[in-house]
C-alpha cells in the first residue's frame, strides 16, 4: 500500500508504546499514534489526557481539544488536571508525547516564541502542559517535523526541558531522577540520545537518506549504526485511515 | 528556604493568604441565599474594567461563552486574564479589544485548528502585553495553593527553562530533600466565570465531564459566577451530595443559560458548532471582518437568546446535541483554510 510520510511518522510513533503501559498524550498526531497502538500492538495501552481522562476507548470522532467529550469517550474516570499532572508528579506516566516548533541538540523545546521574546515574529500558544509533561514523565516522545528552521543548535525560547545542557543538568535543576526526552520522530527518521545527552540517529524510514536527514537540520546530525524503520504495514495503514477517516490529521501532510 | 532562582515575570493575583482570609470574612456571604441574577447583572456587578479574570472549562470546552459575549457588549476594558488553556474564551476577549494583559500557559491558539488570527494580531503587535510565562500544572497549582489558603504550592515542574525564568515562580532549596524545587505562587483572580450543566439557586453545582482545574479555579477566585445549563431544585442535588464539585459557598451569582457554551463543547449535551468557529477564525483574519463578527453576533443582538437564533436555532442546536452522541456526520470546514 502507498503511504505518505505524515502516516510513516505516526506509524513509527506508535510503535514505540509498549504495551500495558500509561501515555499522557494531546491532540493530532499524538492522540493518533497513541489509539493507533491501542488498535493493534497495545491493546492495554492507557490513555491519558491533561485535562482529565483516564484510559479513555476509541472515541467516535478525533479529539479536536485535550478536554473535548471524545477525550473521556468510555473513559474510567473524568478527573481533573490536578489529578492527572499529580499521577505523572508521583511517577504514573510511563510516556509522554510532544510537539515543538522547535528543537536543539538536547532536546529541550520551544513551543512560546520565534524571534526575540519581547517582540516576536510569531506569538505560539506557549508551554500548556507541555514542560509538565517534559518534566514528570519518563520518556517523552516528541513527533515534530525537522528541517533546517525547527532543528537549531539555539532555541528562541526554552520551553519545555531535554537534557538541558547535557546529562546530568536536569537532576541538577531539580527535575526528577530519570525522566527525560528519550526518541524524536520526525518526517525523515527516528533519534534517540547519547550518553552525553544529543540527540543521535536511530532510524531512518525507507527510502530516506542520511544526506536528506543532515540537510533537514541546523546542527550536525551524529549517527552511528543507523537502521531502516520498516513500512507500515496494510493493517497498520487501514487502522490509521479509519481513526482519521476525514484525514484531519494525516491529510495535513 | 535558600531562593535559588526567582522568575521575572509579573506577579498576577497575588495576595497574602492572612489578608484573603479577612477578605473573605468580610465579603463573602456564608449563608445558603438565593443568587440568581441575569447575566446583564452578572457582568456589571463583578466585571470591573482592568480586573483579573480566569474563565472555567478548558479553551474550547464548557467556557461561558454567554458571559464572555456580554462583557464584551458592555466594553468593558483593561482585562487582565489568566491564560489558563484560555482558547476561544480569550480569543474572542483580545479580539473586541477588552484585554490588556495576559499571563500565559496555553492561549493564543485553537489546537488542532491553528493559531488565533486576532490574538496573534494583537499579541504581536503590541496592544496585548504578556505579563508572564507558566504551564498549565502551575496554574492549576497556583489556584489549588489559594483555594488552600496558603502562599505557594511546590512542584517539579517548569525548572531550568525559560519558562521559568519569565514566570512569577521562585525555586528553592527544599529543606527535606535539599533539592531545588519551584514553588508557585498563589494567584487569586478577582472574578472566575465558570459553565456548569446543572446548579440549584444558591449555586451547588455539579459539572460532566473532566473537570480541568474548576475545582481549584472556584474556590481560588475572590468572585464567582456561574452559568448553567440549568437551574434543578435544592433537592436533587441533596439527593447525591456526592456528585456537587462546588458548593454555594463559594459562589456568589448564578446564571441560567441553556446552550450557554455554544459554540464550544458542553461534555454530554452539545459538540463543537466547527462550522461557526470557522466563521470566527475567517472573519477574524482581518480588523475589518473581526468588526463584522462582533456586530453579527455580539453587538447586534439583544441577548444570548437571539445570539442561538442567528447562528442557526433549534435545527442547528440539534445536530450538535446528535454530534456529542456520535452521530451525524462531523465536519471540519477550517481544514487547509
Amino acid at each position: 500500500m502507498r503511504y505518505s510520510r505524515t502516516e510513516m511518522m505516526v506509524v513509527a510513533a506508535s510503535r514505540l508504546l509498549e504495551d500495558g503501559r500509561t501515555v499522557l498524550t494531546g491532540t493530532g498526531m499524538p492522540v493518533l499514534a497513541s489509539l493507533l497502538a491501542r488498535e493493534t500492538r497495545a491493546p492495554r495501552l492507557s490513555i491519558i489526557f491533561e485535562a482529565g481522562s483516564i484510559s479513555p476507548l476509541r472515541p467516535p470522532a478525533l479529539p479536536l481539544s485535550v478536554g473535548d467529550s471524545m477525550t473521556a469517550y468510555r473513559a474510567v474516570m473524568a478527573a481533573s488536571m490536578d489529578y492527572v499532572m499529580s499521577l505523572a508528579q508521583a511517577g504514573y506516566a510511563d510516556y509522554a508525547f510532544l510537539g515543538a516548533a522547535q528543537i536543539d541538540p538536547y532536546g529541550n523545546l520551544n513551543t512560546t516564541v520565534i524571534g526575540p521574546y519581547e517582540h516576536p515574529s510569531v506569538r505560539l500558544p506557549g508551554s500548556g502542559g507541555a514542560n509538565d509533561f517534559g518534566s514528570l514523565s519518563w520518556r517523552t516522545i516528541v513527533l515534530m517535523r525537522q528541517d533546517r528552521s525547527r532543528f537549531v543548535e539555539r532555541l528562541d525560547f526554552l520551553t519545555t526541558p531535554g537534557y538541558l545542557t547535557g546529562r546530568g543538568a536536569r537532576e541538577r535543576a531539580g527535575l526528577p531522577r530519570g525522566t527525560g526526552p528519550w526518541r524524536v520522530v520526525t518526517q525523515l527518521g527516528i533519534y534517540g540520545f547519547g550518553e552525553d545527552g544529543r540527540m543521535e540517529l536511530l532510524r531512518v524510514y525507507p527510502g530516506v537518506t542520511l544526506e536528506e536527514v543532515r540537510n533537514s537540520s541546523s546542527f550536525g546530525i551524529r549517527a552511528g549504526e543507523v537502521e531502516e524503520e520498516p513500512e507500515p504495514t496494510a493493517k497498520e495503514l487501514r487502522t490509521l485511515r479509519r481513526l482519521d477517516p476525514h484525514g484531519i490529521v494525516i491529510g495535513r501532510g | 528556604m535558600e531562593v535559588l532562582e526567582e522568575g521575572k515575570g509579573k506577579l498576577l493575583g497575588w495576595c497574602d493568604p492572612w489578608e484573603h482570609r479577612e477578605w473573605v470574612r468580610r465579603n463573602k456571604t456564608r449563608e445558603m441565599v438565593e443568587k440568581v441574577v441575569t447575566l446583564k447583572e452578572a457582568v456589571s456587578r463583578f466585571v470591573r474594567d482592568g480586573c483579573l479574570m480566569a474563565f472555567g472549562g478548558f479553551g474550547h470546552v464548557r467556557v461561558s461563552m454567554a458571559f464572555i459575549y456580554e462583557v464584551i457588549r458592555q466594553g468593558k476594558r483593561g482585562l487582565k486574564v489568566a491564560g489558563k488553556t484560555a482558547v476561544h474564551d480569550l480569543d474572542c476577549l483580545i479580539a473586541a479589544g477588552c484585554v490588556e494583559e495576559v499571563e500565559v500557559a496555553y492561549s493564543f491558539g485553537h489546537e488542532l485548528r491553528g493559531l488565533s488570527p486576532a490574538s496573534r494580531r494583537a499579541v504581536e503587535g503590541g496592544r496585548v502585553k504578556v505579563v508572564a510565562e507558566l504551564s498549565n500544572a502551575a496554574y492549576q497549582w497556583r489556584f489549588k495553593a489559594a483555594a488552600a489558603g496558603l502562599p505557594f504550592m511546590p512542584a517539579y515542574v517548569m525548572l531550568g527553562t525559560d519558562t521559568l525564568r519569565r514566570s512569577s515562580a521562585k525555586v528553592v532549596r527544599d529543606p527535606f530533600t535539599g533539592r531545588p524545587i519551584c514553588l508557585l505562587p498563589a494567584c487569586f483572580p478577582d472574578v472566575a466565570v465558570i459553565h456548569v450543566h446543572e446548579c440549584d439557586v444558591y449555586g451547588n453545582c455539579r459539572i460532566e465531564g473532566a473537570l480541568v482545574e474548576d475545582s481549584e479555579l472556584a474556590r481560588a477566585a475572590k468572585r464567582l459566577v456561574i452559568t448553567t445549563e440549568r437551574i434543578v431544585p435544592t433537592e436533587r442535588i441533596r439527593r447525591e451530595p456526592w456528585r456537587t464539585v462546588i458548593p454555594y459557598l463559594y459562589v456568589d451569582a448564578v446564571v441560567e443559560v441553556p446552550y450557554g457554551s455554544h459554540p464550544c463543547n458542553m461534555p454530554g449535551l452539545y459538540y463543537f458548532d466547527e462550522e461557526h468557529l470557522a466563521e470566527y477564525l475567517s472573519l477574524t483574519r482581518t480588523e475589518e471582518g473581526t468588526k463584522e463578527y462582533f456586530e453579527e453576533y455580539v453587538y447586534g443582538v439583544e441577548d444570548f437568546g437571539e445570539y442561538l437564533k442567528r447562528v442557526g436555532g433549534r435545527r442547528k442546536l440539534r445536530r450538535l446535541e446528535e454530534l456529542e452522541k456520535g452521530r451525524g456526520t462531523f465536519s471540519y470546514p477550517w481544514r487547509g483554510g
